[in-house]
């Protein structure tokens, strides 16, 4: 089966601003993607591109095998879209909207609906207006999760969202993935995008610098370990051993993969009293393309 | 010293009003600035123009007797207390400056109080160190210095066209405690309703109901209820007889509305939580109904309440000046300047004609006004985002965009259609040919159609094509269109000017020629415009 989407060496400037400066994305068909990125990386304008509302100045896009610019209309039946900041028409009710763009694409689950409402603890019979911003991002997330859309590419979906229904969120996209639907998972909450997702995509200035599972990516980088020892150990200078610290008998370090072994046998010879070796988690792979200009070994581009 | 410098905790319900109301005055100067010069330019300028056509005391006393003694007219303009230039001045623009003044205020006010909670920004002002009552303060000292400086130049600037100064003081102090007292009656609606539109609703259905009950008031006679203009604020500006000696004590009426609307508005203010209203939000429809399922069914349902609003305002106005056809050539006859432009034109019938014409004449640039309010509506859903939510689902962005272009088409119909039913049936059931004034009229109206399409057609073309000067160009092709047909004739602009008013093209109907050319080459350019700017809609960036 093809891949959902398939983004080449993507571009698009705003006047001056260079939004996309050469992106690759590629989501597999089935996979709940996670798109990272903090504010202003080009998340939002990859998404416009993707539904066609913005036109790319080059490289190619292709959307569940059709080009996003011209065939928009047929595209759009299959899938749904929520965006990041929702605003909804302040005279219209909750249940209205939900109802009008299930419409809009071409109908609705009434059931699902109903789940869904009930799910979110929606008031579907008060006027847009009276929403908070996470009422607003319900409605929307109500219509698109109602829909039979093969595809959902979410904008920050949970932004707005209080704990409670962040949860209820994740169950529904559980449930989707049984479902075997596509997702786009736009965000900048790590911890959302380490629960739900099979594939991570991390954009930077507008290019992917990272992309693959989260093992992979975690392959690639190095384990953090934490130790207390009877001992002294010696380990500047060992291959594949960064950013140590020594205070008295604990030590702290980054290690390679290839070079585990070496260590933890080094530290097991001084005598372990505890030891920690875990590999980074995301907010750690994620920071790193972001706290130094550097571009980072391993870093798929 | 940087005590001073900050509120400190003792900070009042008031704390930063003064920056507030700054930054009113600041977002607002032009708007306010524009609303000022209209005011002041209008009754002026009405002064100038009565002292210039009805020089002798004649033609005045002619001119007062047919207009106070015409009910139509008394319902649009209201009573006439003597005939000297200021008193003819006061009847012919004290009401519509009060009308003008009114619409000022309550905007400035429920935009700076209501609109701004509504839209958040307050939430933002209030965490800082303002006061909770500090908005309402703010928008009310704005909509005051905008009806002091409407006061004080009237005061200064009708003296120069030869009125007597204590009517002019009196004239202008009228006006603008007219504002005042609608600032008031607004500051009361914004804390009504939890939404800027209805509480604005709410205040301008209250001008309406003063209109209404003054025009009763005025046209019923020494018979009828005359009492009930008592009861409309807008009624007390002539109710003040400014040049026929003024009855000062009726400004204080004004000013206790006033007074009364801050001192309620305040109470409730400090009662409410930020964001609410009194006025509980009615639950709607938890699903959508039938209709509600396409783009013409969204733009239908978030468009029809404001059709519904322009369709009565129709029904009143031409029903209103339908009426006061019969009998508007003596109006003309009492100023000999005037006659003889009339006579050379026609007579009696031709009068009555020519005013019909510009009554269809100002039916269809109204209704260009609507058409194009309408077109702009893609540009603000566009800008607010909710465009995209549409275009994200399986609807094209023609469709879309057609969607409020037929609305726009479709009222425009409607509204020349009351527009020449009402002035028929106006005209008719006082001139006693109802069938026959109706069905001529209707086809006048009509004819204006094709420039009214082509100027909003300006609107379109302008969003495909530079969708960040959709707004202000398409309002400037109308204003244009409105300058060059009230002021062209009058300033003897030169043809190539004039020729650029689509509503130059059309034919002057009742009583002129029709020549269907111009017609289907109006209908031609809006056909034109809009297919370009469809083209360009669909080649463009959203948002």
């Amino acid at each position: 089966m093809s891949d959902a989407i398939e983004v080449r060496a993507l571009r698009k400037s705003f006047g001056r601003t260079r939004a996309l400066d050469g992106l690759d994305l590629t989501v597999r068909t089935g996979e709940v993607h996670a798109y990272l990125g903090p504010n202003g990386a080009g998340k939002t304008t990859t998404i416009r591109i993707l539904l066609g509302l913005l036109r790319a100045d080059g490289g190619e896009a292709r959307l569940l095998g059709g080009d996003p610019w011209h065939d928009a209309v047929p595209l759009h039946r299959r899938l749904a879209y929520v965006p990041g900041d929702v605003t909804l028409w302040p005279s219209l009710t909750g249940g209205e909207i939900i109802d009008l763009l299930g419409r809009l694409r071409g109908g609705l689950d009434d059931k699902r609906r109903q789940a869904l409402i009930g799910r979110f603890d929606l008031d579907p019979t008060k006027k847009a207006r009276a929403y908070s911003r996470g009422n607003r991002q319900k409605v929307a997330l109500i219509a698109a999760l109602a829909s039979d859309a093969e595809l959902l590419l979410l904008d920050e979906p949970t932004a707005g969202l209080d704990p409670l229904m962040e949860a209820a969120f994740r169950e529904c996209v559980n449930d989707e993935r049984r479902d075997s639907r596509t997702i786009l998972l736009s965000s900048h909450i790590l911890s959302e995008a380490e629960a739900l997702s099979d594939r991570v995509t991390i954009i930077r200035d507008g290019r992917a610098v990272e992309t693959g599972t989260l093992a992979e990516m975690r392959h690639l980088t190095r384990n953090l370990v934490d130790a207390e020892l009877a001992g002294p150990v010696r380990l500047d200078g060992v291959p594949g051993v960064s950013d140590l610290e020594v205070q008295g008998n604990r030590v702290r370090c980054q290690v390679d993969h290839a070079a585990l072994n070496d260590v933890l046998a080094r530290l097991t010879a001084a005598g372990v009293r505890s030891l920690t070796c875990r590999p980074p988690t995301l907010e750690e792979l994620f920071l790193r393309h972001y706290s130094s200009e550097r571009p980072v070994a391993g870093a798929r581009g | 010293m940087t005590v001073l410098a900050r509120p400190g905790p003792t900070g009042t319900g008031l704390t930063g009003t003064g920056a507030l109301a700054r930054l009113a005055i600041r977002r607002d100067r032009i708007g306010l600035a524009a609303g000022v010069y209209v005011i002041v330019v209008a009754v002026t300028g009405t002064a100038y123009t009565f002292k210039k056509l009805y020089p002798t005391e004649a033609g005045r006393a002619a001119l007062a007797a047919t207009g106070g003694g015409n009910p139509a007219l008394r319902f649009l303009y209201g009573r006439i207390d003597g005939d000297s230039i200021g008193s003819l001045t006061t009847w012919r623009y004290g009401i519509w400056a009060g009308i003008f003044a009114a619409l000022m205020t309550i905007f400035v006010v429920i935009r700076h109080t209501r609109t701004d909670e509504e839209a958040g920004r307050l939430e933002l002002v209030g965490s800082a160190a303002v006061g909770r009552q500090a908005a309402l303060a703010a928008g009310l000292l704005t909509a005051v210095a905008a009806s002091v400086l409407v006061s004080v130049l009237l005061c200064v600037a009708l003296p120069l066209v030869g009125l007597p100064a204590s009517g002019a003081a009196a004239l202008g102090l009228a006006i603008g405690c007219c504002g005042l007292a609608f600032a008031g009656i607004a500051a009361v609606a914004a804390q009504l309703t939890s939404s800027a539109r209805s509480a604005r609703g709410i205040a301008l259905g209250v001008l309406g109901v003063a209109f209404v009950l003054r025009g009763v008031g005025d046209s019923a006679g020494a018979s009828g209820p005359s009492w009930l203009s008592w009861a409309s604020p807008l009624a007390w500006i002539q109710l003040t007889r400014p040049f026929a000696g003024p009855r000062w004590w009726v400004l204080c009426l004004p000013l206790a509305v006033f007074g009364l609307g801050t001192a309620l508005a305040f109470a409730l203010a400090a009662r409410r939580d930020l964001g609410a209203g009194l006025l509980p939000d009615r639950p709607g429809r938890a699903t959508a109904s039938r209709l509600l399922s396409g783009p013409f069914g969204l733009a239908w349902r978030l468009e029809w309440g404001t059709l519904l609003g322009w369709v009565t305002g129709y029904v009143f106005t031409f029903w209103a000046c339908g009426a006061a056809a019969k009998g508007i050539g003596q109006l003309f006859g009492t100023s000999s300047a005037l006659q003889r432009e009339f006579t050379r034109i026609g007579g009696q019938a031709a009068i009555t004609n020519a005013y019909l014409a510009a009554l269809m004449l100002l039916a269809g640039l109204v209704a260009a006004g609507y058409a194009t309010s309408t077109v702009l509506r893609l540009r603000s859903e566009e800008t607010g985002e909710l465009a995209e939510q549409v275009l994200a689902t399986a609807t094209g962005r023609i469709r879309w965009a057609l969607s409020y272009i037929v609305v726009a088409v479709a009222g425009s119909v409607v509204l020349l259609a009351v527009a020449g039913a009402a002035t028929g049936l106006g005209y008719g059931l006082r001139a006693g040919s109802v069938g026959h004034q109706v069905a001529r009229l209707l086809g006048a109206a009509f004819a204006q159609l094709p420039a009214t399409l082509a100027v909003a057609a300006v609107a379109v073309l302008l969003f495909g094509l530079w969708p960040d000067a959709a707004v202000p160009g398409a309002w400037t092709a109308v204003g244009l269109a409105v300058a060059i047909e009230l002021f062209g004739q009058v300033l003897q602009l030169s043809h190539w000017i004039l020729d650029i008013s689509p509503f130059t093209h059309t034919p002057r109907l009742p009583g002129g020629a029709v020549t269907a050319a111009p017609l289907l080459w109006l209908g031609l350019v809006a056909l034109g415009f809009t297919a370009v700017g469809l083209l360009g809609l669909a080649r463009r960036d959203i948002g």
